[in-house]
């Protein structure tokens, strides 16, 4: 600790990023319209955002990125490499490595979005109101927080995926099971961290000094608790995405996650995985994709915890 | 400050771990790295379901050990399969049906006790009794008593009645004429018996087996060339050789060891570092382009073994039944060679016929041109059939590769046919099997065979017989049972000519697709020498040196 | 305190008999016939069947099974495993090497997560901030076989610095390379989680009036800024906990270690009842403790919280 640019953070670090230098004061300053104002002018957050429109229109439209059809598989062309025909090479089965993972954004980015958001809000919820009521409703929903760690993955996905019929041939049906099953089973990580943020928060000053001016109990957790507890739930949310889309894949490598014909990154990641000594491209490619994902979500995320932490500014 | 004891303590945990990884690297405390001759050969296994009763194991966690722990009637020959005789004198029948087995005098068990007729009888009775609820039980089937052992459920499964217990806990076909003779009766004539009783479950026990059954589950005591002085299945087992063996077949090395692996990749690392002597089947990502043949140079087995693949089409379901022409059809889309070699890279051979060619009486071209690649005449098939698709693959995640050919089956037909395909996954074998036993399959799927000892009929009978125990596609072709009884009842080339003719029907109705043999990719360190694989896919110990 | 532990202890009770439940439950609703599969390639015998469903209690409803299942557990019965073993035994042999392998990923992610996480957080924005953001996207993209079995063939084959696979009874040296594969995600996690709470204690105002006040930085950083930003980080370390304990099979298969993972793989697929709910029995029992630490360990990190 004695590098002296160290600590130029703890002197920079009061004007966060792009921050608005001129700001009108006076009435109608609102932590959303702050944050915005930030996020305005942050190049992080343009490209980001960018990123993340380009992987929304692949996964919308994917037949706008390449004219392969992914689904044509020939043995014959089975894991030859990258070349100008097919920049990413063949896989396994002889399928074009670089239209699957084109084709395969839809699948990947549903899965993760609904995964992460699901247990997003079932996590936070449980976790705010643990922590901020305390007491009996504490131990109920931490006990059952509990309960629900105890449960294997194999085990709570085989009996979540299989229990439910899907409508044969429904694939959006499918990725949606699939997508309840993860999050069903992911939702107590966020849970517990909730918690404790808010645990930390209850504590400070200006909860009491809310209280006392008579603010209710709602009004306190959207203005007070909510904006000052965010921050680590939305890191464990942005990584998540990113760990949803490689669980996705491990259940369907154990044979209960998305069958065939739905392709997805985290299938293709799965399938070449054995195969990285001899012929890595057909991980890397996916694994690539998958990556720049995750890295958007993760600087965007970043960018609004910032954007919405009170205390700078 | 708890604060400073924080840092101080994480700052001793990195410390400490630093340190234990300069002296963790190359510690050798496993027998792997020893090179002198006296060290135990350490041999892949996985970790045995069963206690080591050989007529309770039908997996190779335990069959690997207890091969090595006893010997039966006869053995297979490591290089040919035929059966020689071992504890057998001879074993001799004039109708095939009343067998007269004599035993060699002055064999024992390693722990003195002889090895008798009553060795045999009284092992054979207690593993056909049904209340022991032995897995191999069915074995016995063929001797004549066993039905009274194994009386049916009256109300079947589910019924809260349970089966009568049987009257009796003797086979009533078996007869001890003196210490080393006794006569086996059977309840239909079978021509490969002598075969047949090389199989595990046949093993002699001795009179301590039944003292103390369940001891003896964890350390058996055997009449073979080793003996197990130490281990449990979750670790590995550690065998030595017993000096008081007296066949011929005496080993050269004197101690190995099954290790038991958590994962295939996990032995082949430990291979490739020196850690582990031999592994019977390389994981099938070593496999792509030849990729174990230059981690081990000069160190690797590629054999045939007693095993092939098939897919099979559900005869109960409208779609398929009395429709030779979609088996056809199907048959002719799967392009064999290309598949082998692009995800086996030819650690498969793509089949002809329904028989493993190490068995005698492997005829080549059973199936004739339905088990060649030729789209157009697949084609012309499929619009015979009054059934045009969709179709699916069904098998089982859990097994490695599995994955990979069912997609790259179901990609040859699409290719092939123009109709879709899609594999079709079940979490694993026993939720696979029980749709599959169940009768519930919609399309085709996976099904295999491995040869329980080297007979032609071992591929047959079992399988496509009406009402046989894995017939699963529930085929039935009355003149093909009639024409295995007639094979069962017959001698040498006569028998075999007449299995074969059976074997020529399924071409005809095409209800199971021979898809390809299984060879075994086996890979070895560099300390042994005289490395030879049994026909039950095992590393043979007799013959094999350590250098 | 006292009366705050005491309360968690008895809450502990009726989660366990819930966990009991509900395990045995799902377990009683897989799907597939529990004896396919047993009886190697042909179906098993009637009298197999039988025997086992006796014995097991298959034929009667699900409470009565679970009565049977819940007497004796009490008695210290767990059952027996198909190979003859019994459930305690197998429990009793494969949870330490477990509990040995959770131990040092967590010594991983506590030491090189909130370490790296600290001085990201410092030099936010430099070369060190944008490199570990790099490798925690290669750590959350790449799959854990693929991690592990790149780092084993590497380091373990080729350059002979580390045991390739772990002996038996898992001495700890063996366990720093699978430890650090099965962190590998965890650490992603935490170095993220450590960073931004970091950088939001910097902004805080008790923060700006140490430093306004002339505190040394080092003093500063220990003082008033790990400390307070640490409660999120350790909670989600301790929930790590559970998900190490019984998810380890990747790491266990590549590197032959013979852990509650594999086990309870094994279990699922032959459906014992009994090992699979003996192993979340367990697991829920870790994890009730180590969240009552840790709950207890924010007192210890912020004095303002307390507990009556």
């Amino acid at each position: 600790m004695s590098d002296p640019d160290a600590f130029a953070t703890l002197d920079t670090i009061q004007e966060p990023p792009g921050g608005p230098a001129a700001v009108a004061t006076g009435a109608g300053r609102t932590l959303a319209g702050d944050a915005w104002e930030t996020l305005r002018s942050s190049w992080v957050f343009w490209s980001s955002c960018t990123l993340i429109v380009i992987l929304v229109v692949m996964a919308a439209f994917p037949g706008l990125f390449t004219h392969v059809d992914p689904a044509s598989c020939q043995a014959a062309r089975a894991r030859i490499s990258p070349s100008a025909h097919a920049w990413f090479g063949y896989d396994v089965q002889g399928c074009d490595v670089y239209a699957r993972t084109i084709y395969g954004a839809r699948a990947s980015m549903v899965v993760g979005l609904i995964a992460t958001l699901t247990a997003m809000i079932i996590g936070s919820a449980v976790g705010v109101y643990a922590g901020f009521f305390g007491g009996v409703v504490d131990a109920l929903l931490s006990r059952l927080t509990d309960i629900f760690f105890a449960i294997p993955l194999l085990l709570g996905s085989i009996i979540i995926l299989t229990s439910i019929p899907t409508p044969a041939g429904s694939a959006f049906f499918s990725i949606l099971k699939v997508s309840a099953a993860l999050a069903v089973l992911g939702w107590t990580s966020t849970a517990r961290v909730a918690r404790s943020s808010v645990i930390q928060v209850k504590q400070a000053d200006f909860v009491s000094a809310s209280r006392a001016l008579g603010a209710s109990r709602t009004w306190m957790i959207r203005k007070h608790i909510l904006p000052n507890a965010a921050a680590p739930i939305i890191v464990i949310t942005t990584i998540s995405l990113g760990s949803y889309i490689g669980a996705e894949a491990t259940l369907s490598y154990l044979g209960i996650g998305l069958q065939p014909p739905v392709i997805s990154w985290g299938i293709a990641i799965n399938d070449a995985a054995a195969y990285v000594r001899s012929t890595p491209h057909m991980l890397f490619f996916p694994a690539l994709f998958l990556s720049l994902t995750v890295l958007a979500f993760i600087s965007l995320g970043d960018v609004v915890r910032e954007a919405l932490d009170p205390k700078a500014m | 400050m708890k604060q400073r004891k924080l840092i101080v303590a994480s700052a001793l945990f990195a410390a400490g771990a630093l340190a234990l990884t300069a002296c963790g690297g190359g510690s050798d405390s496993e027998s792997g790295s020893d090179s002198s001759s006296s060290a135990a050969v350490t041999i892949y296994n996985v970790k045995p379901e069963n206690p080591l009763i050989p007529s309770n194991t039908v997996e190779v966690g335990g069959g690997n050990v207890i091969e090595n722990l006893f010997r039966g009637l006869v053995r297979y020959d490591p290089d040919t399969a035929a059966p020689i005789n071992a504890m057998a004198e001879s074993i001799e029948s004039t109708d095939n049906k009343n067998w007269t087995i004599k035993l060699k005098a002055g064999q024992t068990f390693q722990d003195g006790t002889p090895v008798t007729a009553d060795s045999f009888v009284k092992a054979w009775s207690w593993g056909a009794y049904g209340p022991n609820a032995q897995k191999a039980n069915y074995f016995f089937a063929p001797i004549e008593g066993y039905d009274v052992m194994n009386p049916a459920d009256p109300d079947g499964e589910d019924g809260p009645k349970k089966a009568p217990t049987p009257p009796t806990k003797e086979l009533s076909g078996l007869k001890v004429v003196s210490p080393t003779e006794f006569t086996v009766k059977l309840t239909t004539p079978q021509s490969f018996f002598p075969v047949e009783v090389g199989y595990s479950a046949f093993y002699p026990l001795p009179e301590s087996f039944y003292a103390d059954t369940e001891a003896f589950g964890k350390k058996p005591i055997g009449n073979g060339p080793f003996q197990m002085i130490s281990g449990d299945g979750d670790t590995g087992f550690t065998l030595q050789k017993w000096d008081g063996y007296k066949g011929e077949d005496k080993p050269k090395i004197s101690k190995a060891t099954f290790k038991t692996y958590t994962s295939d990749a996990a032995g082949y690392a430990d291979l490739l570092a020196g850690n582990l002597d031999f592994m019977d089947q390389v994981p099938p990502s070593a496999l792509v382009g030849n990729q174990y043949e230059k981690d081990l140079p000069g160190r690797t087995i590629n054999k045939a073994v007693g095993i092939i693949q098939t897919a099979s089409l559900p005869q109960y379901d409208d779609n398929f039944k009395n429709n030779p022409d979609i088996g056809k059809a199907l048959s002719l889309a799967i392009d064999r060679p290309t598949i082998t070699k692009a995800v086996f890279n030819g650690g498969r051979t793509p089949a002809t016929g329904w028989v493993s060619p190490i068995v005698d009486g492997y005829k080549a071209g059973a199936c004739g041109e339905f088990c060649t690649y030729d789209p157009a005449k697949a084609k012309e098939y499929l619009a015979k059939s009054k059934f045009k698709g969709p179709f699916s693959f069904s098998y089982n995640a859990d097994g490695p590769g599995n994955k990979e050919v069912a997609e790259a089956i179901c990609n040859s037909v699409k290719n092939a046919l123009g109709v879709k395909c899609d594999a079709k996954s079940y979490v694993d074998f026993s939720t696979f099997l029980k749709d599959r036993s169940g009768h519930k399959m919609t399309s085709m799927f996976r099904t295999g065979w491995q040869m329980d000892y080297p007979s032609i009929q071992n591929f047959l009978e079992p399988l496509y017989a009406t009402g046989a125990s894995s017939n699963d596609g529930v085929y039935s072709n009355p003149e093909f049972d009639k024409l295995i009884k007639q094979a069962n009842g017959e001698e040498g080339e006569a028998g075999l000519a007449t299995y074969q003719k059976a074997e020529a029907l399924l071409a005809n109705d095409m209800a199971v697709i021979p898809l390809w043999y299984q060879a075994q990719q086996s890979g070895y360190s560099e300390r042994l020498a005289n490395v030879k694989v049994t026909p039950t896919s095992t590393l043979d110990l007799i013959d094999l040196t350590v250098k | 305190m006292a009366r705050y532990v005491a309360r968690r202890i008895l809450q502990m009770l009726p989660v366990i008999i819930g966990t009991t439940f509900l395990i045995f439950l799902m377990v009683w609703a897989l799907p597939g016939d529990p004896f396919a599969g047993r009886c190697g390639q042909r179906p098993c015998s009637d009298a197999y069947i039988q025997a086992e469903t006796a014995r097991l209690h298959l034929d009667q409803s699900l409470p009565v099974q679970y009565g049977y299942f819940l007497g004796n557990m009490l008695q210290g019965d767990f059952g027996t495993v198909s190979n003859g073993d019994t459930v305690l035994h197998q429990l009793g042999r494969a949870f330490p090497i477990t509990l040995k392998l959770t131990t040092v990923a967590i010594g991983f992610e506590i030491v090189l997560g909130i370490g790296i996480g600290i001085i990201a957080a410092l030099r936010r924005g430099r070369f060190f901030d944008r490199l570990t953001l790099l490798t925690s996207l290669v750590a959350i993209s790449f799959p854990v076989f693929v991690i592990g079995f790149v780092l084993q063939y590497i380091f373990g084959v080729r350059l002979g610095l580390f045991r390739v696979t772990v002996q038996s009874g898992a001495p700890w040296q063996d366990l720093i390379m699978p430890g650090f594969v099965l962190a590998s995600l965890s650490l992603a996690f935490v170095l993220r989680l450590t960073r931004a709470s970091l950088l939001e204690t910097l902004n805080a105002d008790h923060v700006r009036t140490a430093v306004a006040k002339g505190l040394p930085r080092s003093l500063v950083i220990r003082r008033h800024i790990v400390r307070n930003s640490l409660i999120p980080v350790v909670t989600y370390i301790g929930a790590d906990v559970g998900v190490l304990l019984g998810g380890a099979i990747v790491t266990e298969g590549i590197f032959n270690i013979q852990g509650v993972g594999g086990l309870l793989y094994h279990a699922t697929k032959l459906r014992e009842n009994a090992t699979v709910v003996s192993v979340a029995t367990v697991v829920v029992l870790i994890v009730l403790f180590v969240n009552l630490l840790i709950d207890l360990f924010y007192a210890v990190l912020d004095p303002r919280i307390r507990y009556e």
